[in-house]
C-alpha cells in the first residue's frame, strides 16, 4: 500500500510551506504524488528520482572529464584542498538544512575559511539595514489573522513565492481577517505590472531605482508635509492614497524583495523602509519582512549568528576570533579581488547565479560543489560531491522567511551511500583533524544521545 | 544592421525559470525559461525587430545573446528584464557598491538585433567563460 | 568516571549550614559522595572557597531573541574576544555572547546551570538548537503563556483544568520547564500597538484583564503542580511609578500556598524587581522605591524574586513585552527589532547604554543594589542581571562585589556625574550592610536552585547531589581588602567541576563537559475538549503544522527529563 505523508516540508522558496501531502511507495522508495505543492515545490519531489541524478563524488580528469571516485577519496581531497589553501571560501546554503550549517562551521573554522551563504548576493543589503535600524517584524500567522494592508514592494511572489498569498498575504482568512482578501488592502510598488501587481488594489509603477525617493516621499506625507507633484513618476495624489491606506490600517504589513536589494541604493533602501515602518508605528501597528528567496536561507543568519555573531560574510581567517565586513569579507567582493585560494560551493550554484567575472576569478583555484544535483558549479568543478535532499531525502531543522524554525520531515530514502550534508561535512572535519593531528571536538550530531537519567524526583 | 538601442536592464526570479531550474539547468526547459530579454514592442520597434528576434545584450561587463520576447509581465518603455540565471549573468555588474551584492538590477545595457547569431546553451556559457567548453560553437 | 577530591578549602554550603568550615568534598561518578579512595585525584583547594555550581534562575541566553541582538549588533563583538582558547570553538560577542562563549563564561564563573528565560513556543526548536550549541552548562528553557490565546481563553472562563491540560501539553511539546509569564495580557495588546499597564487594563478582543492572568496562571501551576512556580516579568515595566503596580501584582500570591513534590516554597517568583521598584511620575523626579518593595517581598514566604542588578555598560535590551520597547526605542532613538508572534507572544530587542553619567541610569544601579541589601532572605532573593537586558552576566562577580563591599559601592558612586542627585534619589549611599560569602552563596546557588524545585541536585555540596564544584580563590579568613579581588576570584574560578569532570582549570576551559537539557514531561488526565482546541487553531490559525510543532528528541541529545503526573 502506497502511504500518505502529511505535512510535509517543502524545500523551496521562504515561504518554508509544511502542508504539503507526498503519496510514498509501498517500500518508501519513490515519491508516487505530491499534493499541495506548488508547480516548483512538485518539481522538486519528482526530480529526485531522476536517473541523470549523479550517486557517487566525480573527479575532474586532466583531460578534463568526471570520473566517479568514493566518498572518502572525495572527503580527502577536500580536507586537503581545504587545509592546503590560505583563504578558502566556502559559500551557499540556499539548499540545506541547520544541521548541515553547523558541521560546516566547524570546518569553516578549522580551516580558517570565509564562510557565506547566499544572502550575500541577495538580501545582504537587508542585512545592513537591520544591522543600522533593527527589523520590527512578525511571523507570517500575523500577517494572516490580522493585516487588512499589505504592501508588496519591489518582491513578485506569485513567481518568487507562489504560495505565499494563498498561504499568508492576500487570501487566507484569518482569525481577525475572516473575509480574507476582501478585508485586505493589496499596495505593489514595481517598475513592472507583475502578476502580484495584478492583484493590487493599487499599482504604483515606480521608476525602476527610485525606491528610496518613493519611501521618502511616503514618509513625508506621512508626517503631514508637502511632496512634489510627481516622485519617482508617480503622482502625489496616489502617493497620498497610499500613505492615507498605510496610517489607518489596523495592521500594515510591509514586504519587500530584490527590487530594493539588487538595484541603486542597496542597504539604504531597506533602511528608510524600516524607517517608514517605524514611522507607521507611532500611527498604527506596522511590520516589515524580507521576501527571503529559499527554504532555509534564513537558517545559515540564525545558525551563524548564535555560533558566531554574524548572520554572513564571516572571515575566520584570523583563527582567534571572525571578522564580518561585506564590500571586504563578501564573497563576489573576495573573488574580484582575486582574494581567496579555493571555493567550495555548498548546496547552491555559484556557476549559475553569480555574475560571470566573479566565476571567472574563483576558477583559478581549487573549486569544489557539494550539491544534490548537477549544475554549472558542478560541470565546472574540480570535484563534485553529491548528498542528499533535504526535505525530501533528510530531515532536518530550516528557517522560514519569518525566523520561525520548521522541523521538515524526510520522505524516503536517499540514495544508498549518499551522506547527507552534515555526514559529509563532519567525515570531512574528522578527516582534516586526522591530518593536522588534533583532537576533534564538540561534535554533538544527531544520534548521540544519551540515555536520559531523571533523577530521584 | 547598426540599430542600437539603451535600455535600463533589470534581472529578477520568474516561476518559468523556477520550474525549469528544479528540472535541471541543462534542460531544454531551462534554455526556454532563461534566454529570453523581455522589452516593451515599443523598443522593439525603436530596434526595428520583430518579436522572437535574437539580439545581443551588451553591459560594461559582458555580452549575451538571448531572445527578445513581449513581456508576460508589462514592462515600460525602457526598462528591459532578462530573467535571473546563466544568461543574465553575462552581463549582470559584479559591482557591489561596497555591499556584497552586484547589480543585478538597473544596469545599462545596449541592445542589438543579432539575428543571425546563435543562443548559446547555459553549459556553453560556463564553460566557455573558464575556458572548459569542449563542444563546438 | 574518574574520583576526585577537592581538598581542604573552605566549604561554604548553606544546604547543610555549613559556612567556612575546612573540609574535603569527594566525588565519585558525576556525583558527590562521602567518600572516594586513595587513588581519587586531588584538588588542592587550601585556603580557597569552595561552593557547589552557581544556578542562574533568569537569563537571556539562547532562542530567537537573543540571536536578533547577536545578528543586528556587530558592533557588539569588535574586539571582545579577550578569551579565545586554542582547540575551543571562537568566543565572539559581550552583552550578547556567542553561544559557545556563553557557556565557556558561565563555566569560567564557577556557574552548572541556566534558565533560558523566556522561550516563544513556535520557536521552540531554535531555542533548543541553541541550547545543544551552548557547551557545558546545563540549561532549561520557560515557555511564555501570558500572552497566549489558548491561556486567555480558558482564563476567562475561570477553566483552571483546561488551562492546566493546555500548558502540560505545550511545556511538553517545546521541552520547556515551567510557566513564564511576560507583562501579561499587554503583550496581547501590542499586537495591535496597544499595552496593558494597570493589571485593570482589559486586553483587546479577550476581555480579561492582567490581574486575572496572574492569578489563573498561579492556580495553574500549582494544578499541576510544577517544580518551579509561576515566574513573572511584570506590567508596566521600567518606567517611573510603577512600584505601585509591582506591589499590587505581589499581593495577588497572597493566600496561595505552593503544592509540589521538589521543594519548593514560593508560588510566585517575580524577576528582575529592580525595573519594577521605580518612585516619582517622570523621569525628573525619578527615585528608588527599593526599600518599599522589599518590606513587602520580606514579609511574604511565597515570594521570591531576582534582582536585575544594573552593571553600567553597553547592553542589549530584549524582552517578550514587546510594548516596552518600542517604548524604550522612543526614548533612545537607537535600532529597534520587534517580533510578534502568531497566537503566542512577541519580543522586542533595543541596544542600551547605561551610562554612568546619566543620573537615571546611576538611580537604577543603585535600586538594583539596595533591593539585594534589604533582603531578608537571601534564599529568596537571587542575583541576576536579567541578562543582558541591565547588564551581561559576566557582570555578576561585579555585583557580587558591590553587595559585598560598601567601600567598592563607594568607589562606583564616586565616579558619576550627578552623585548628589543619585544619593538624594536612593538610599544607597546610607546603606552599610556588606553581604557575606554565605550569603552570596544563597543568592547564587543555594537559593535559585530551590526556587527552581532542583534542591536534591544543585545548589549544595551534600553527598548525592550533582558534582557541580566551584573553587574560588578567596581566603574565607583573611578577605582582600581590596574588593576588586573579589570580582575577580568570581569572574574565573581557580577550577570548576561539572558533573564530576573538571572543565574550567586556573580560570581557562578545560573540557566541553557533560552539557544536559532540563525539561519537564508533564501528565494531566486526558482532555479531549483542549485536544480538539489545539487541533482547531493549528488548522486555522497558525501557519506551521501541529505534526511540526513539538520538539524533535534529537535536538536536545543530552536531556534530563523531570516527569510530573497530576493524576499520580
Amino acid at each position: 500500500m502506497p502511504k500518505l505523508i502529511t505535512q510535509v516540508g517543502c524545500p523551496y522558496c521562504g515561504s518554508s510551506c509544511d502542508d504539503l501531502e507526498v503519496l510514498v511507495s509501498d517500500d518508501g522508495k519513490k515519491i508516487l504524488e505530491t499534493h499541495n505543492a506548488c508547480v516548483i515545490g512538485n518539481e522538486i519531489f519528482h526530480h529526485v528520482s531522476s536517473p541523470s541524478r549523479p550517486k557517487k563524488p566525480r573527479m575532474r580528469q586532466p583531460d578534463g572529464t568526471m570520473k566517479e571516485i568514493s566518498y572518502d577519496e572525495a572527503v580527502d581531497f577536500t580536507a586537503k584542498t581545504l587545509l592546503k589553501s590560505k583563504k578558502p571560501l566556502i559559500y551557499g546554503f540556499g539548499s540545506t538544512n541547520c544541521e548541515g550549517m553547523s558541521a560546516v562551521a566547524r570546518v569553516a573554522e578549522k580551516a580558517g575559511a570565509v564562510l557565506d551563504n547566499c544572502a550575500s548576493i541577495c538580501h545582504g543589503p537587508s542585512f545592513l539595514a537591520i544591522f543600522d535600524n533593527g527589523y520590527p517584524s512578525c511571523t507570517l500567522g500575523e500577517v494572516k489573522n490580522r493585516a487588512d494592508v499589505v504592501v508588496f514592494w519591489g518582491c513578485n511572489p506569485m513567481h518568487a513565492h507562489p504560495r505565499h498569498t494563498s498561504r499568508y498575504s492576500i487570501f487566507p482568512r484569518g482569525f481577525f481577517t475572516t473575509k480574507g482578501q476582501m478585508q485586505r488592502t493589496i499596495i505593489c510598488v514595481d517598475p513592472r505590472e507583475t502578476d502580484t501587481a495584478k492583484l493590487a488594489d493599487m499599482h504604483l509603477m515606480i521608476k525602476q531605482g527610485h525606491d528610496y525617493d518613493l519611501f521618502d516621499a511616503f514618509r513625508t506625507v506621512l508626517r503631514g508635509h508637502p511632496i512634489p507633484e510627481e516622485v519617482a513618476g508617480i503622482k502625489r495624489e496616489k502617493i497620498e492614497e497610499a500613505a492615507e491606506a498605510m496610517k489607518k490600517a489596523r495592521f500594515c504589513m510591509i514586504f519587500f524583495g530584490m527590487g530594493c536589494c539588487h538595484t541603486d541604493g542597496r542597504n539604504h533602501n531597506i533602511d528608510i523602509a524600516i524607517s517608514t515602518t517605524r514611522d507607521l508605528n507611532t500611527y498604527t501597528k506596522a511590520s516589515i519582512m524580507a521576501m527571503r528567496g529559499h527554504y532555509n536561507i534564513a537558517g545559515p543568519g540564525q545558525v551563524w549568528s548564535w555560533q558566531f555573531g554574524f548572520p554572513y560574510c564571516l572571515d575566520l581567517s584570523k583563527g582567534t576570533h571572525a571578522h564580518m565586513n561585506p564590500g571586504e569579507t563578501s564573497s563576489i567582493d573576495l573573488a574580484m579581488r582575486d582574494e581567496v585560494d579555493c571555493f567550495v560551493n555548498v548546496g547552491t550554484d555559484a556557476g549559475a547565479h553569480f555574475p560571470i567575472a566573479a566565476i571567472k576569478h574563483l576558477k583559478k583555484h581549487p573549486f569544489i560543489t557539494v550539491d544534490p544535483n548537477i549544475c554549472m558549479a558542478s560541470e565546472i568543478s574540480d570535484l563534485h560531491i553529491p548528498v542528499r535532499v533535504v526535505g525530501v531525502e533528510e530531515p532536518g531543522v530550516v528557517y522560514r522567511m519569518d525566523n520561525v524554525p520548521i522541523q521538515f520531515k524526510k520522505v524516503i530514502d536517499g540514495p544508498e551511500g549518499v551522506p547527507s550534508d552534515e555526514e559529509l561535512f563532519d567525515m570531512v572535519y574528522k578527516r582534516m583533524c586526522e591530518l593536522t593531528q588534533t583532537e576533534p571536538f564538540w561534535i554533538l550530531a544527531k544520534g548521540h544521545a544519551q540515555a536520559s537519567t531523571p533523577t530521584e524526583h | 544592421m547598426t540599430n542600437k538601442i539603451s535600455l535600463n536592464m533589470i534581472t529578477q526570479r520568474a516561476i518559468e525559470e523556477g520550474q525549469a531550474m528544479e528540472k535541471g539547468k541543462t534542460t531544454p526547459q531551462y534554455f526556454e525559461a532563461c534566454s529570453v530579454c523581455e522589452m516593451n514592442p515599443e523598443d522593439m520597434k525603436k530596434l526595428g525587430i520583430w518579436r522572437n528576434t535574437n539580439v545581443r545584450v551588451t553591459s560594461e561587463a559582458g555580452s549575451v545573446v538571448v531572445k527578445a520576447i513581449e513581456p508576460t509581465q508589462f514592462v515600460p518603455p525602457g526598462l528591459a528584464h532578462i530573467r535571473q540565471g546563466v544568461w543574465a549573468n553575462q552581463v549582470v555588474p559584479p559591482r557591489t557598491q561596497s555591499t556584497g551584492t552586484p547589480q543585478y538590477s538597473g544596469f545599462p545595457v545596449t541592445i542589438e538585433p543579432a539575428m543571425n547569431e546563435k543562443i548559446k546553451s547555459a553549459l556553453e556559457l560556463v564553460q566557455g567563460s573558464v575556458g572548459m567548453w569542449k563542444g563546438g560553437n | 568516571m574518574a574520583e576526585l577530591l577537592v581538598k581542604g578549602g573552605f566549604v561554604i554550603d548553606p544546604t547543610r549550614r555549613i559556612d567556612g568550615d575546612v573540609m574535603d568534598v569527594a566525588i565519585k561518578d558525576g556525583k558527590i559522595v562521602e567518600k572516594v579512595g586513595p587513588g581519587a585525584k586531588v584538588i588542592d583547594a587550601k585556603g580557597k572557597v569552595v561552593m557547589a555550581g552557581g544556578v542562574d534562575v533568569h537569563a537571556h541566553v539562547a532562542g530567537p531573541k537573543v540571536n536578533v541582538g547577536r545578528l543586528f549588533r556587530p558592533e557588539d563583538k569588535l574586539f571582545k574576544s579577550p578569551n579565545a582558547q586554542k582547540n575551543y570553538r571562537m568566543e565572539m560577542g559581550f552583552s550578547i555572547p556567542s553561544t559557545f562563549k556563553t557557556g565557556y563564561d558561565y563555566a569560567r564563573m564557577g556557574y552548572s546551570f541556566v534558565m533560558e528565560a523566556a522561550m516563544p513556543p513556535l520557536h521552540s526548536p531554535h531555542v533548543h538548537e541553541e541550547i545543544h550549541d551552548t557547551p557545558i552548562i546545563d540549561e532549561a528553557a520557560l515557555p511564555v503563556f501570558a500572552n497566549n490565546w489558548f491561556v486567555l481563553e480558558y482564563l476567562k472562563n475561570g477553566e483552571i483544568e483546561n488551562s492546566a491540560a493546555y500548558v502540560a501539553w505545550l511545556i511538553t511539546a517545546t521541552k520547556g520547564y515551567g510557566i513564564k509569564l511576560v507583562n501579561p495580557g499587554g503583550t496581547a495588546a501590542w499586537a495591535w500597538g496597544l499595552n496593558c499597564l494597570t493589571l485593570q487594563d482589559p486586553v483587546p478582543y479577550f476581555d480579561i484583564t492582567p490581574a486575572e492572568i496572574i492569578t489563573g496562571l498561579i492556580k495553574t501551576n500549582e494544578y499541576l503542580g510544577l517544580p518551579h512556580s509561576m515566574h513573572i516579568h511584570q506590567n508596566n515595566l521600567g518606567n517611573p511609578g510603577n512600584y505601585e503596580v509591582t506591589l499590587e501584582s505581589l499581593k495577588l500570591a497572597e493566600g496561595y500556598k505552593a503544592k509540589n513534590k521538589f521543594g519548593r516554597e514560593q508560588v510566585m517568583h517575580s524577576t528582575h524587581i529592580q525595573f519594577h521598584s521605580y518612585g516619582g511620575d517622570g523621569w525628573a523626579n525619578f527615585e528608588s522605591k527599593a526599600k518599599e518593595v522589599m518590606d513587602y517581598v520580606n514579609t511574604q514566604k511565597n515570594i521570591t524574586v531576582d534582582l536585575g542588578c544594573v552593571t553600567l555598560d553597553e547592553t542589549t535590551t530584549m524582552t517578550a513585552d514587546g510594548p516596552f520597547e518600542h517604548h524604550l526605542n522612543g526614548l533612545n532613538h537607537l535600532k529597534w527589532a520587534n517580533v510578534d508572534v502568531e497566537l503566542e507572544t512577541a519580543a522586542g530587542v533595543v541596544p542600551y547604554v547605561y551610562d554612568k553619567d546619566i543620573k537615571v541610569c546611576g538611580i537604577q544601579w543603585a535600586i538594583g543594589l539596595e533591593l539585594g541589601l534589604y533582603a531578608k532572605d537571601p534564599m529568596r532573593t537571587f542575583i541576576t542581571t536579567d541578562h543582558p537586558n541591565a547588564g551581561p552576566f559576566t557582570r555578576y562577580p561585579r555585583i557580587i562585589k558591590w553587595l559585598m563591599s560598601k567601600k567598592a559601592r563607594e568607589a562606583t558612586l564616586d565616579t558619576f556625574k550627578h552623585k548628589d542627585k543619585v544619593i538624594d534619589a536612593t538610599n544607597i549611599h546610607g546603606i552599610d550592610t556588606e553581604r557575606t560569602l554565605y550569603e552570596i552563596a544563597q543568592m547564587t546557588r543555594a537559593g535559585p536552585a530551590k526556587a527552581l524545585g532542583f534542591s536534591r541536585m544543585f545548589g549544595g555540596l551534600a553527598p548525592g547531589m550533582d558534582a557541580d564544584v566551584a573553587v574560588f580563590d578567596l581566603n574565607y579568613k583573611s578577605m582582600p581588602s581590596d574588593p576588586e579581588k573579589i570580582e575577580q576570584a568570581f569572574q574565573r574560578a581557580s577550577w570548576f567541576i561539572k558533573s564530576g569532570e573538571i572543565v574550567v582549570k586556573n580560570g581557562d576551559i578545560a573540557s566541553h563537559g557533560n552539557k544536559r537539557t532540563i525539561w519537564v514531561n508533564a501528565k494531566v488526565k486526558e482532555n479531549p475538549q483542549v485536544m480538539r482546541d489545539i487541533h482547531e487553531k493549528f488548522l486555522k490559525d497558525y501557519t506551521v503544522g501541529i505534526l511540526n510543532y513539538p520538539v524533535h528528541d534529537y535536538l536536545a541529545p543530552h536531556p534530563l527529563v523531570i516527569d510530573v503526573d497530576v493524576e499520580a
